[in-house]
């Protein structure tokens, strides 16, 4: 009887989008010695070694199908979002929604078994009446509150109506809290880094902060497990905002925070990066979310505990 | 040595810093919880609180042993003067208690999250905004909570309503069976002496988008205030009518109207 010769096993295909961001950049890193990974940003084209192809194509562009023919993609890692604080409301719609129906579009005819799709917690509004942590089933009221908040629900939507229609893409959708660490560009980094920092006055609700690596690890965990769903993803450590920027070694300037119209023309006077007005309500009311289901199903655990992540801040003003 | 730091280590003595640290609480690394709760502040509070509690309501406490010392607890009481100092005082009679004691939680109206300041400092305290699903995820997490089923009905009665219980919302006993959590009635005593109100001024209070601007001394009066909780109460879980879960509640409710009806026959004079 001869011995049956085995296949050797195919390394996954799989595409990651946002490859510009530092989060994605972690995730290639994790996932490059197992998987054939294809790295895309619609922003920028990034070298990510020569084993990586890296291209910078809209998703909304023809051309983008020809990777899908190229490529032969096992399975979707779409982490680029653009943020609120990027580009105009029209820019980020069209780049948001509709260039991630057409990812979703395309995951559909070209047979991909797993997507993995980067949300966010700012999904869910920020009201004095917000309980605390706030599980996946709760409604999404950010659309209802600013407009500037409103691709980020509609790439939400867009994604759990694929997720429901196409079952065999196995999406599952991430909702973080605030992404923080080495490398990372958002708002609230931005305010961690900064020497000075605006707080309401009066105002200092809870926050959750996740390390980038953290995160990283939770988007392979995520991707290598194919449970269909929506997940918010949070450590089970809570800080006050204004407590988090003392910790990181920030000045605090306090602006007047009642009545809130005044504090909102003050803010859009400033045009401050680090602490848009659209985001206004997220630094006076806690948006706290469970991320106990994630961390349940797919055996999560953050290793970075706050203080390192303040630490860092604390110790890098200018971080790269 | 920071302001804050002197000001804490004035009022905080080690004993008491012992004491509030012996009180296990589900807290993350920095010493908060995800409604706010701050261990450090709660240290603060309590030694501010206690000067209160026993030099200027000079409160009296029966049977505060009755409160399970550990497990899912709705501490039920009736609700009053405006300001939340009875739960306040209910809350320090539990924390302060020789055996076993617990932090518990108050439930605050909808409208405190809003007021810079005062919001966040409740939360620090301990008090958590009064949100069903707040109040599910604590019992879930084996907290002792307080609620005052009357909600801004009770806080802002006017005088003349002294003792006079409104109604009561079916919620917490939903909650109470679903969550197998023991109900604890009170009646307390004092608070509607507190700040006696003769009116409330309804169409001020809906222009600054408050549930009531009384007219009343603009001081807080030092009442006697007396607390009596009562004989624990379990209600099992089931699928019942709505009717039943009411008459479940007027057996609470009826409960917390003879115990202040005690605290009242017991009280020898207002101040």
């Amino acid at each position: 009887m001869t011995a049956k010769k085995q296949a050797p096993k195919k390394r996954p295909h799989i595409l990651v989008t946002g490859a510009a961001g530092a989060l994605a950049q972690q995730v290639i890193h994790r996932l490059q010695d197992t998987c054939d990974l294809v790295a895309v940003d619609f922003r920028e084209q990034v070298y990510l070694g020569d084993d990586i192809p890296s291209y910078c194509i809209d998703f909304n562009k023809r051309v983008f199908e020809d990777l899908f023919r190229r490529y032969d993609f096992d399975g979707v890692i779409h982490l680029g979002r653009i943020q609120s604080s990027q580009m105009t409301r029209m820019r980020r719609y069209n780049a948001n929604v509709l260039g991630t129906q057409k990812l979703l579009d395309l995951s559909h005819k070209y047979g991909i078994s797993r997507v993995v799709v980067l949300s966010t917690y700012h999904v869910y509004g920020a009201m004095a009446y917000n309980p605390a942590l706030i599980d996946e089933s709760a409604p999404l009221k950010s659309a209802g509150l600013t407009m500037d908040l409103v691709d980020s629900v509609e790439l939400e939507n867009l994604a759990n109506i694929y997720l429901w229609r196409y079952p065999e893409l196995n999406i599952s959708i991430l909702r973080p809290c605030n992404i923080v660490g080495p490398g990372v560009r958002n708002t609230i980094s931005h305010l961690l880094s900064s020497d000075r920092a605006p707080v309401l006055m009066g105002f200092s609700p809870m926050m959750q902060f996740i390390h980038i690596d953290d995160m990283a690890d939770a988007i392979v965990l995520a991707y290598q497990k194919k449970t269909r769903g929506i997940f918010n993803v949070a450590p089970d450590d809570w800080v006050a905002f204004q407590r988090a920027l003392t910790l990181c070694g920030c000045q605090r300037f306090p602006l007047p925070s009642i009545p809130p119209a005044l504090t909102l023309s003050i803010l859009r006077t400033l045009k401050l990066k680090s602490f848009p007005s659209y985001l206004m309500n997220f630094f006076k009311y806690p948006v706290v979310i469970d991320g106990r289901a994630f961390a349940r199903e797919f055996n999560f655990k953050p290793k970075r505990p706050l203080k390192e992540i303040f630490h860092y801040y604390r110790e890098n003003k200018r971080p790269v | 040595m920071s302001i804050t730091s002197r000001i804490k280590s004035a009022l905080v003595s080690p004993a008491l810093d012992e004491q509030i640290n012996k009180i296990r609480k589900p807290i993350g690394t920095l010493g908060y919880d995800p409604w706010g709760y701050n261990n450090e502040a709660v240290k603060v509070g309590f030694s501010l609180v206690r000067l209160l509690y026993e030099r200027y309501f000079r409160v009296e406490a029966y049977g505060v042993d009755k409160v399970p010392e550990k497990g899912p607890v709705l501490i039920i009481a009736n609700h009053s003067g405006q300001l939340p100092l009875d739960g306040v005082l209910i809350g320090y009679a539990l924390a302060s208690r020789e055996s076993k004691p617990r932090i518990p939680r108050a439930m605050i109206e909808r409208f405190f999250p809003t007021v810079p300041y005062l919001g966040n400092l409740l939360n620090e305290f301990g008090a958590v905004l009064g949100d069903p699903i707040n109040c599910a995820k604590m019992l879930a997490n084996d907290e002792a909570v307080i609620v005052f089923p009357e909600g801004v009905r009770g806080s802002g009665k006017l005088y003349r309503d002294r003792y006079q219980l409104k109604r009561f919302g079916n919620g917490f006993m939903h909650l109470a069976m679903k969550y197998n959590a023991t109900v604890i009635p009170v009646g307390v005593v004092g608070c509607e002496e507190t700040i006696p109100a003769i009116a409330n001024v309804k169409p001020l209070a809906k222009m600054l988008g408050v549930p009531y601007v009384p007219i009343a001394l603009p001081a807080v009066l030092p009442a006697k205030v007396i607390l009596n909780f009562g004989d624990p109460m379990v209600f099992e879980d089931g699928e019942i009518p709505e009717e039943e879960v009411t008459s479940r509640v007027e057996q609470v409710k009826a409960a917390i109207s003879e115990l202040i009806d005690k605290g009242l026959s017991e009280r020898k004079r207002l101040f």
